[in-house]
């Protein structure tokens, strides 16, 4: 098992009031699924998300990454489990814009001391893998929406971590980038990636093998008849 | 490392005015500070030079009493015990292997005045030099003729100028067989010497000193034979040795000091000869130029304070614009070290950037200073590595406190913001 998160509980304290973000979370995923969780703004998807991306520590509960209890490691130790096994993709890209394509992809490689020769050629790997061979050295403002997200989705798997973490990552996009997106997601995971995805875009999540709901920091798990419900005529392909 | 040095000359070259102002401030104090070490470095050669006398190498062997220098200005001043220098005394201390020439002069500074019709020479030095005078000291004659043994012989009442004397007193006239008067006595001039080029005067006190950066009089020179004419006979002489190099100087003055005290008649230890200690005089008169200079040195210390608190004030503005950038660093796996090592190093190589312009500007300025105003120069390559170095520090210590707070910055908080 990859993700183990067991009686998560998040509060967060507003002057004397305590907010109850998350309340009794459990979620475990297994190694190649692909998840998406959805919620509505305010719904406490994007704490879980920080949660599981070892940004944030739960107020109660237990947290196991690939078999590693993360919420007993320090900061730095934290650092070193977001740089080795987990990948981000975030909604707005994130990307350097000084820097060139491919000196956006190697940054993690950067942190993770890969020499630089090394570097290059596993990014240049990665930007192949997304698709983008032919703009290696292209900085983000010469590159679309869509282009920019292939180029952090490329960032995110340079370091070749266990889970990629996606929050919200088409909702910069239009629908046609959006679904070319989806369809990498789907070959990264056809790989073997495994992905959890925030989203609260009915189609997008229609793309996932499983779903699950969060409604006012509580999960439920999504049947899969009830998934097919949402799923819509544009998922069809993907199943 | 070496990636957070391109990433911030990166980050340097994308902000390239307010780099630039940023750095204006380090340029400045640095500027100043390089500016104000080479004048003092220079002053201080020009100081040694003048003392240890480049090419002319000459030491001066005064009488002292009780510790202070014998200075004559009437008969009565003559300490007892010292004698006029004899022929032989004089043979012994060119024997010396440090000693190239010898040469005693009767002097009196300050008492009598020189007469050329209506003009006064007052506070005049009056010399009275053997035929080696000019040779040891590095004087060469410019106009007219020098003393010839016929004017000893003879008591001849003839009179040698300097520039400084012969300009004072006849202006643009040609000074030559003109007749001076010294007190009462008239002279006639026979010549006018000049310093040669390559040797500067024989300097051994730091009156002198003064005396030769402000002597506006001049001296005039008597040959010995006739200075008992309007003075006293047999009156003991200073002497000042030619050492064969400069770091024979030292030795050269002791030994002829130790040489005239064996001729000293009077067995009590309170007159003596003593040779100048020309380095310590050296030290003595820079470290009266470095005591003043050292204060303009503080000055331009606040100037680099308000540039590091400019860098520090950037480098906040730096760190708030880059929010983001440093949320999603650390979001993918950057340690607080590495987030506050890539603000310091930034800080670091801009302040050194400012370091090494401002160096370059203040070594300008020094030579601007030079061609204005004529003050010696002179480079410090040490003080340049010092400033750089420097400079390096402010960067790290002004930087600090923003890099904290970058490094500090919660990642979740910092996604967020756009």
């Amino acid at each position: 098992m990859i993700l183990k998160l067991d009686h998560i509980y998040k509060d967060y304290i507003q002057g004397k009031m305590v907010v109850p973000v998350l309340k009794d979370v459990s979620l475990h995923v297994e190694e190649g699924e692909y998840v998406a969780i959805m919620g509505p703004s305010g719904s406490g998807k994007s704490t879980l998300m920080n949660i599981v991306g070892c940004l944030d520590r739960p107020t109660k509960g237990t947290y196991e990454l690939d078999g590693q209890n993360v919420l007993s490691l320090n900061d730095k130790a934290m650092a070193a489990v977001r740089l080795g096994k987990i990948g981000f993709v975030f909604q707005n890209f994130q990307l350097l814009s000084r820097q060139s394509a491919l000196e956006n992809v190697a940054l993690p490689l950067v942190y993770a001391g890969v020499r630089k020769k090394v570097r290059k050629e596993r990014a240049k790997e990665a930007l192949v893998k997304v698709g983008l061979e032919d703009r290696v050295s292209f900085k983000p403002t010469q590159l679309s929406g869509g282009q920019k997200q292939r180029v952090a989705i490329a960032r995110a798997i340079v370091n070749r971590p266990k889970i990629l973490l996606a929050d919200e990552p088409t909702g910069a996009l239009d629908s046609k980038s959006s679904t070319q997106l989806m369809e990498l997601f789907q070959k990264l995971n056809d790989d073997g990636v495994t992905i959890v995805m925030i989203t609260h875009d009915p189609v997008v999540a229609g793309y996932a093998k499983r779903v699950v709901d969060i409604f006012d920091g509580e999960i439920s798990e999504r049947s899969p008849a009830a998934k097919e419900g949402i799923n819509g005529n544009c998922g069809e392909e993907s199943e | 490392m070496f990636e957070n040095v391109r990433l911030a000359f990166q980050g340097i070259w994308s902000h390239k005015m307010r780099s630039f102002l940023t750095m204006l401030g380090i340029i400045i104090g640095i500027a100043s500070i390089i500016a104000i070490v080479s004048t003092i470095k220079g002053t201080n050669d020009q100081i040694k030079e003048s003392l240890i006398g480049s090419g002319n190498n000459s030491v001066e062997v005064s009488m002292y009493q009780n510790g202070n220098q014998v200075y004559i200005y009437s008969s009565s001043d003559i300490p007892s015990g010292f004698r006029e220098v004899s022929e032989e005394t004089k043979e012994k201390i060119l024997e010396l292997a440090t000693v190239e020439n010898v040469t005693c002069y009767n002097i009196r500074q300050s008492t009598d005045n020189a007469y050329y019709q209506n003009t006064a020479l007052s506070g005049c030095r009056i010399v009275g030099i053997d035929r080696n005078y000019f040779n040891t000291c590095g004087y060469i004659l410019k106009t007219g003729r020098n003393f010839i043994q016929d004017d000893f012989d003879k008591f001849r009442k003839v009179l040698i100028l300097d520039d400084t004397a012969a300009a004072n007193l006849f202006g643009k006239d040609n000074p030559l067989g003109k007749t001076v008067e010294i007190g009462t006595v008239p002279f006639t001039v026979i010549g006018v010497v000049t310093k040669s080029a390559e040797s500067s005067p024989s300097i051994s006190t730091i009156e002198q000193y003064y005396n030769y950066s402000s002597d506006e009089t001049g001296a005039l020179y008597i040959s010995k034979a006739a200075w008992p004419i309007i003075y006293t006979y047999d009156e003991p002489e200073n002497v000042i040795v030619k050492a064969v190099s400069t770091d024979d100087m030292e030795k050269a003055g002791s030994d002829t000091a130790a040489i005239l005290n064996a001729t000293i008649t009077n067995d009590s230890t309170e007159v003596k000869y003593k040779a100048e200690n020309l380095a310590e005089q050296a030290r003595k008169l820079q470290s009266l130029s470095n005591s003043t200079n050292n204060q303009l040195i503080w000055i331009a210390s606040i100037s680099l304070l308000v540039g590091g608190i400019g860098v520090m004030n950037i480098m906040l503005v730096s760190v708030t614009e880059r929010t983001s950038e440093i949320g999603l660093k650390k979001a993918i796996g950057a340690r607080k070290s590495t987030i506050l090592g890539q603000f310091l190093t930034e800080a670091a190589v801009l302040t050194s950037m400012g370091g090494l312009v401002g160096v370059a500007t203040g070594i300008g300025m020094a030579k601007v200073i030079n061609r204005i105003s004529g003050v010696a120069v002179s480079v410090s390559i040490p003080a340049a590595v010092v400033a750089v170095v420097f400079s390096m520090l402010i960067g790290i210590i002004f930087g600090f406190l923003p890099s904290v707070q970058a490094a500090n910055l919660d990642p979740i908080e910092a996604l967020r913001r756009e």
